[in-house]
């Protein structure tokens, strides 16, 4: 025999509309939480006020990605065509004079740079790629992706507590308010 | 407080502001599970015998006509194709022209239609991104190949060599290599990352098995939290912000190679927005060519409605307008520059042996699209097909225009040769023809074709003050229901099955 032990990662509770969210997700906002999520199938439009989120700093990323690019793709033309290897064609001249022959080169990379950057930053900003999470072990859930809309609220917030939690979900509109496992080592 | 209520009451209920309703996206009131089920539906439901009909042929051209005709190519040398005299851009460069321009529509579609806040565009956009990147890979491959040796087309890249030899950055053609790979990489990254939450639908939705873990892989562990959608949004509008000037870009590159050298009938500046606007028209044209089989097949109609349809249609002519201006633009500078060399280019393409590519240009280009001045036209989708099947010849024609007539004669009366493809060109292009539409199959079986995520954030109910605007209505305003094809000139069950849905403002409008 054998005793399992299991942290709980937190309440998980379900609301019907986008409407309701909204309001609930102020509450708890209102209520001093800090780590919970409103979960939905569609991005909710003021929904990050609500909230409470910041304006995501991935723009600032983006621009720190098409300058690189930008630089890159200047010290690339300029140290091939006028230092390494000029090509002169039809007299053409390599020197500071021929940049604006290496503008099309310069704003191609900006964009591939900073698209790169939106990527990889998006995925690190979002903590994804990631295999698996607690909620995932709940049943309703996999309808957020559907159809319903839901708030969960870690047990690792400093204001969680197993009685008031709950209390303050179903006071605020939730269903089917469901206690999630948390069962990763 | 109470003043200003009294004094303004009487103004609210004598003056009430009319108020054109918004035309429905999604018709019949549809849920948000409807809308899950009818796209998953696609992926998970058996193909219908259409696509096994369709499919079976197009993987059959594109394995003999790419696989094989290129295999025959290399192993034989790139003279099997036609262009082994001084047009020696030949049919490789049209169909490169071709093949690019018709991705245009696709990043027009998912980016400038998205920042200018156009919510149609949330029926279409996937699709469009998806023969976006279809159209660029089949266009790819002729560069690749035209360049003679394919194992050498890596010196395009600039990267040390043995010769020491580096690129010249002052060149259109590899200003091209870099506008054509940073469009395929960004339109990948855009297309993947809008199709993020739309896997994690599906995997939601599959059981325990290999499809669970293959859609697993791909949506990353998407979970739709708005901590994560908070960042997606910026990500989106950012890829949207880049994508705008990289789709104008691109077709300017390709104007370039052609504009920036001294040969009559190219060396000119209208080419760049002629070019990016004749990219999109012959991109719309696509889209209908592909979506509207499509819709049809899979029953999508209440997603992609008639107002879809009408809007491409519209942006069709107008850009099929443009296009027309710019054609009788370069006519007219032509003769009235005095310039002898360029009026003699274009009395060759009026009068010469290419009169019928000529021909068939201008009828396809600028005729055929005149009829979407007519709301019946635009209504009728054999009408919209046929527009959209006589824009993609026409699009062709206008590259072949461009390219084979003017270096069929160049400056030296000895290089005067006139073209003709081979049966190898031919092989080739059919084949990236069934290339396109075997992978576009393949897209529409194995990946949602229509966007999940942001189709239902176009429903009314999505808006998080909806509860709120239905207890609160405003009194002020009397809204005048919008015109609305399905519901008015439409079928006879579409307009029942409106009324029945309880729907009674519309149905008794």
């Amino acid at each position: 025999m054998s005793t399992r032990i299991s942290r709980v990662y937190g309440y998980l509770a379900e609301f019907n509309n986008a409407s309701q969210l909204y309001k609930a997700a102020e509450k708890v906002r209102d209520a001093g939480f800090k780590k919970w999520d409103c979960f939905s199938p569609y991005p909710i439009h003021g929904l990050d006020d609500a909230m409470g989120i910041k304006r995501s700093i991935l723009p600032y990323f983006v621009f720190l990605g098409g300058l690189t690019g930008f630089c890159t793709a200047f010290i690339l033309a300029y140290s091939t065509q006028v230092g390494l290897y000029p090509t002169i064609v039809s007299g053409k001249p390599a020197n500071i004079f021929t940049t604006a022959a290496f503008f099309p080169v310069m704003f191609e990379l900006t964009i591939l740079f900073s698209g790169f950057t939106v990527l990889f930053g998006l995925l690190g900003l979002m903590g994804l790629p990631r295999w698996n999470h607690p909620l995932f072990a709940s049943k309703q859930f996999s309808r957020a992706t559907d159809d319903k809309f839901f708030i969960a609220i870690e047990a690792r917030d400093a204001k969680f507590s197993a009685e008031e939690t709950k209390a303050l979900l179903v006071e605020i509109g939730g269903a089917n308010i469901e206690l999630v496992e948390d069962d990763s080592k | 407080m109470s003043e200003v209520a009294t004094n303004s009451e009487p103004n609210a209920k004598a003056v009430k502001i009319p108020v054109l309703e918004r035309e429905k996206l999604i018709l019949q009131g549809r849920s948000y599970g409807w809308i899950t089920e009818r796209i998953c539906g696609v992926i998970e439901n058996r193909q219908p015998l259409l696509w096994w009909i369709l499919f079976i042929p197009s993987a059959l051209i594109a394995l003999i006509g790419v696989v094989g005709g290129l295999t025959y190519l290399v192993s034989t040398g790139v003279g099997v194709w036609g262009n082994t005299n001084r047009v020696m851009w030949g049919w490789p460069i049209v169909n490169f022209v071709f093949w690019i321009g018709i991705g245009h529509a696709g990043t027009l579609i998912s980016a400038i239609l998205f920042l200018t806040r156009q919510n149609w565009r949330t029926s279409i956009n996937r699709a469009a991104e998806a023969m976006t990147i279809f159209a660029v890979m089949c266009a790819g491959i002729f560069p690749a190949f035209h360049v003679g040796r394919v194992w050498m087309a890596w010196f395009l890249a600039p990267i040390p060599n043995a010769n020491a030899i580096w690129q010249n950055f002052k060149s259109p053609l590899l200003w091209d290599v870099f506008a054509v790979s940073t469009y395929f990489t960004v339109s990948l990254i855009f297309w993947f990352l809008g199709m993020v939450p739309d896997l994690a639908t599906i995997r939601d939705r599959c059981k325990p098995g290999l499809r669970k873990f293959a859609y697993g892989i791909a949506c990353l562990g998407w979970r739709g939290g708005n901590r994560q959608w908070s960042h997606y949004e910026m990500a989106y509008l950012l890829l949207a912000a880049l994508s705008t000037p990289l789709v104008l870009s691109v077709h300017s590159v390709v104007s370039f190679d052609f504009a920036t050298s001294v040969v009559p009938g190219w060396h000119t500046t209208i080419f760049p927005p002629y070019f990016v606007a004749g990219a999109i028209f012959g991109g719309f044209a696509m889209v209908l060519t592909i979506m509207i089989p499509a819709r049809f097949i899979y029953g999508l109609q209440d997603m992609i409605t008639m107002k879809h349809i009408d809007n491409m249609a519209k942006i069709i002519l107008l850009t099929g307008t443009i296009v027309g201006y710019a054609y009788l633009m370069e006519l007219f500078i032509a003769f009235y520059s005095g310039a002898k060399y360029e009026s003699a280019a274009f009395l060759y393409r009026l009068s010469g042996p290419y009169w019928w590519a000529y021909l068939a240009m201008m009828s396809c280009n600028v005729l055929s699209p005149q009829i979407f001045w007519f709301k019946k036209c635009r209504e009728n989708l054999w009408v919209v097909m046929a527009v959209a099947m006589c824009v993609n010849i026409g699009m062709w024609f206008e590259r072949f225009v461009i390219i084979v007539t003017t270096l069929a004669r160049m400056w030296l009366p000895g290089d005067w040769k006139t073209y003709s493809p081979s049966a190898v060109d031919v092989l080739t292009f059919v084949g990236t023809i069934g290339m396109f539409l075997a992978l576009f199959l393949l897209f529409l079986r194995f990946l949602p074709c229509i966007n999940i995520a942001e189709v239902k954030w176009t429903l009314l109910e999505s808006d998080p003050h909806d509860e709120d605007k239905i207890d609160h209505p405003d009194d002020g305003v009397v809204t005048i229901p919008a015109y609305q094809y399905e519901l008015q000139e439409g079928s006879e069950d579409a307009a029942e099955d409106a009324a029945s849905k309880g729907n009674s403002k519309t149905a008794d409008a």
